[in-house]
């Protein structure tokens, strides 16, 4: 799309002071501790984001363990209830987010052409306070009456009459997370909006730096709204106001509310960049342009403002107005239209197009599909009579994981493999990703389909035990976690490969169809890249 | 904080890399982001009040006011005739017995009428309740007008008291056409250690009648 006129071979400028400027990274741990620099920071990100998948997959072993049978076997409910609450944190603020704060890092300031990020040092900051919030989450689990136990959602009066001591601790973490990623979405907001290379204009910006920009607003506006509602959790529960209680004229109905006010959005900050990430891949295995760009850039500014408006379709249940009920329904079935916008725009990107499959593309095409299937199951959860038979089963842990896991997580997976070789200078090795992508594609779906199945007859989410008729699916859910959570150690080994720079060396473009300043500059991407800025045409 | 961070940045950048000419002023855009976030934190906040102003309005989640109306005589519509049903409960943890003594009253809007509700305290210690009322439909709270209430109260009883608490109420006639019939819930919570009122006074409201 952009094309750069004068390419600096060679990005390093001659004529500045800085040591570590001309021989690449300072050495040793304090240049993980200290490091300002995007790349070494985006690294950290990521790094980071695996670990908090593999501790949270981890428990989602325990979880499917426990469900393999109906009865208690295993784990008593208490700590089966702590391991539903934290699997969901941590993978939601632990993996999620944090892998794609860590691509906006490595990719947003090479996309624009920028020599780094706007902030370098409160770029240092928003990452190294983050694994002390999980350390803190994490630990709350081994005291005494254990960790959080009331759902990633922590809904009045669980988390205030009803919860531990520990919750002190869960608020505490969660404000760090929250800081986190308002300092992570602050600075790409000011790198984006200040540091563009002369010539790259918005409308010329990769789909993947626009979903950001729009990701980091939606973060602004709605992390300060979680810190408000823990933060009233938190007096509630120790300093005797009663914000949530009814007892003392509060409303633990209204907990839900400015929940979900964070929540809607929050679950399009997962998506979005995501979005972004399709959006650069699919174009270059099709070896054509993006298409409908515009139509792309209005489509995911109209969900960003729509997911503001949409929040009660969390609580069709709680016995809203009819008139409430008719609002909210169509105002979420109005999301689909620019969701679906994307999808048709991807499939018409790779309409005659001349597609190959490398595993990046591979991984795209199963999340376009998979990710439409979690689209069309939120359809169904978006109509409020049907959502009173389905609200609170595996239907909705059947919705929300095809759209976060088979969307989110695969998208993060494609992103990497397509990227991986830009950050390392050498192909990964295809054979172990192959072996990844087929694994996971297909435990994911033995995984989380049949929970579509036992959610319409009726299972309940959030439990440790259940009806015998459930059994059989569940067998075959759990068979497709654990398969899930096995096909990820391939994961592991392949990026620990690549890490230490085994395969073969690529060339600058890497992918023979892609397009973009990210691969215009070497392979492995230097330290420093666009000291001096290039000129986008 | 951030902002000033940024100012140093600034200063460090622009000696630093003097080749990117067009280097603009980080630390506005700073300053107006930091803004908007601490002004989402207040809307957080702000939420609760606009909570309960709206729903006050609108009395969509069913409670009803707890002040007391005053009743003038108003006309009263024979012509419909609606079914109040009033149900019980206490809070977790709340030792009380707590029964409606008339269960279901049917009345003309705009008539006015008197039930009770009977409480006893078999617990060791003495207890001070607070009754929050909700109805539902909720919509129809904003027609419930209570003249007196038990509810406008703390509601001491030591421990092995009983009592019989009254509660005198009309509907106002405006009530949407379509609501006949509709529930009225209390639900008793135990605040003994929010209030320091020692439990020695019998209140006005707590009589056998
Ligand atoms: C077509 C778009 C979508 C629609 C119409 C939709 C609709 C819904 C509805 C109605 C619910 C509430 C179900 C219930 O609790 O009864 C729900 C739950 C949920 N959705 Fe979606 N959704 C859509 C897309 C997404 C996306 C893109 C994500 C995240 C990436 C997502 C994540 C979630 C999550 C996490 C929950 C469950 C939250 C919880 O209760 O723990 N949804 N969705
Ligand atoms: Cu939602």
């Amino acid at each position: 799309m952009a094309t750069v006129t004068n390419t600096p071979a060679d990005t390093h400028t001659a004529d500045h002071g800085h040591d570590d400027h001309h021989h690449g990274a300072p050495k040793g741990i304090l240049r993980w501790v200290l490091t300002t620099n995007h790349k070494d920071i985006g690294t950290l990100y990521l790094w980071f984001a695996f670990i908090m998948f593999l501790v949270g997959g981890a428990m989602a072993m325990v979880i499917r363990a426990e469900l393999f049978q109906p009865g208690l076997q295993i784990v008593d409910p208490n700590f089966f209830n702590q391991m539903t609450t934290v699997h969901g944190l941590i993978m939601v603020f632990g993996a999620v987010m944090p892998a794609f704060t860590g691509l906006a890092n490595w990719l947003v300031p090479m996309m624009i052409g920028a020599p780094d990020m706007a902030l370098p040092r409160m770029n240092n900051w928003s990452f190294w306070i983050l694994p002390f919030a999980f350390l803190i989450l994490l630990s709350s689990l081994f005291l005494e009456g254990g960790g959080p136990n009331f759902g990633w959602t922590f809904y009045a009066p669980l988390s205030t009459t009803y919860s531990g001591d520990s919750t002190a601790l869960f608020v505490f973490s969660v404000h760090i997370m929250g800081i986190s990623s308002i300092m992570g979405a602050i600075n790409v907001i000011v790198t984006i909006l200040n540091m563009r290379a002369p010539g790259m204009t918005l409308m010329k910006m990769p789909m993947f730096v626009w979903t950001w920009l729009i990701t980091a607003f939606l973060l602004i506006a709605v992390m300060p709204v979680l810190a408000a509602a823990v933060t009233m959790v938190l007096t509630d529960k120790f300093f005797g106001t009663s914000f949530f209680d009814a007892a003392g004229g509060g409303d633990p109905v209204m907990f839900q509310h400015i929940f979900w006010f964070f929540g809607h959005p929050e679950v399009y900050i997962m998506i979005l960049p995501a979005f972004g990430i399709i959006s650069q891949i699919v174009p270059t295995f099709s070896r054509k342009k993006l298409f409908g760009y515009a139509s792309m850039v209005y489509a995911t500014a109209s969900i960003a403002l729509l997911s503001f408006i949409v929040w009660a379709h969390h609580m069709f249940t709680t016995g809203m107005p009819v008139g409430a009920e008719m609002f909210f329904m169509f105002a979420t079935m109005l999301i689909s239209v620019p969701t679906g916008v994307k999808v048709f725009n991807w499939v018409a990107t790779m309409w005659r197009g001349s597609l190959t499959f490398e595993i990046p593309m591979m991984f795209a095409i199963a999340f376009i599909v998979l990710f439409t299937i979690g689209g069309l199951s939120g359809l169904m959860l978006a109509i409020t009579p049907v959502d009173f038979q389905y609200h609170d089963t595996y239907f909705v842990v059947a919705h929300f994981h095809y759209v976060l896991v088979t969307g989110a997580v695969f998208s993060i997976m494609a992103a990497v493999y397509y990227w991986l070789p830009k950050w390392t200078g050498k192909m990964f090795d295809v054979t172990l990703a192959k072996w990844h992508f087929w694994c996971s594609l297909i435990s994911v779906n033995v995984l989380f389909f049949p929970m579509h199945f036992v959610g319409l007859a009726g299972m309940p989410r959030r439990i440790p035990d259940y009806a015998l008729q459930f059994a059989d699916f569940n067998k075959w859910i759990s068979i497709g976690g654990f398969a899930f959570g096995l096909s990820q150690l391939i994961f592991l080994v392949l990026i620990v490969k690549a890490c230490r720079k085994q395969g073969e060396p690529v060339t600058d473009q890497v992918w023979e169809g892609a397009e973009g300043l990210e691969w215009e500059i070497p392979s492995p991407a230097p330290y420093h890249t666009f000291d001096t800025p290039p000129v986008v045409k | 904080m951030a902002v000033e961070e940024t100012n140093s940045d600034n200063q460090k950048d622009a000696g630093d890399m003097p080749t990117n000419t067009q280097r603009p002023n980080h630390a506005k855009t700073v300053g107006k982001l930091v803004f908007v976030v601490v002004a989402m934190f207040g809307f957080g906040f702000a939420l609760v009040p606009l909570y309960e102003v709206f729903c006050e309005l609108t009395g969509i989640n069913g409670k009803t006011s707890d002040t007391a109306a005053v009743y003038e005589p108003i006309e009263i519509d024979k012509t419909r005739t609606i079914t109040v049903d009033f149900i019980t409960r206490t809070n977790t943890g709340m030792p009380w017995e707590f029964k409606a003594v008339t269960k279901r009253v049917e009345i003309n809007p705009g008539e006015l009428s008197e039930v009770a509700f009977y409480v006893r305290n078999p617990a060791s210690r003495d207890i001070i309740a607070q009754a929050i009322p909700s109805v539902s439909p909720g919509q129809a709270a904003l027609y419930v007008n209570k003249t007196e209430c038990f509810c406008f109260r703390h509601q001491p009883l030591k421990s092995g008291e009983e009592a019989v608490m009254p509660m005198v109420f009309y509907i106002d006639p405006q009530l949407p056409e379509d609501i006949n019939y509709f529930t009225l819930q209390y639900t008793l919570y135990d605040i003994t250690e929010r209030v320091d009122e020692p439990v020695d006074v019998a209140m006005n409201s707590i009589q056998g009648r």
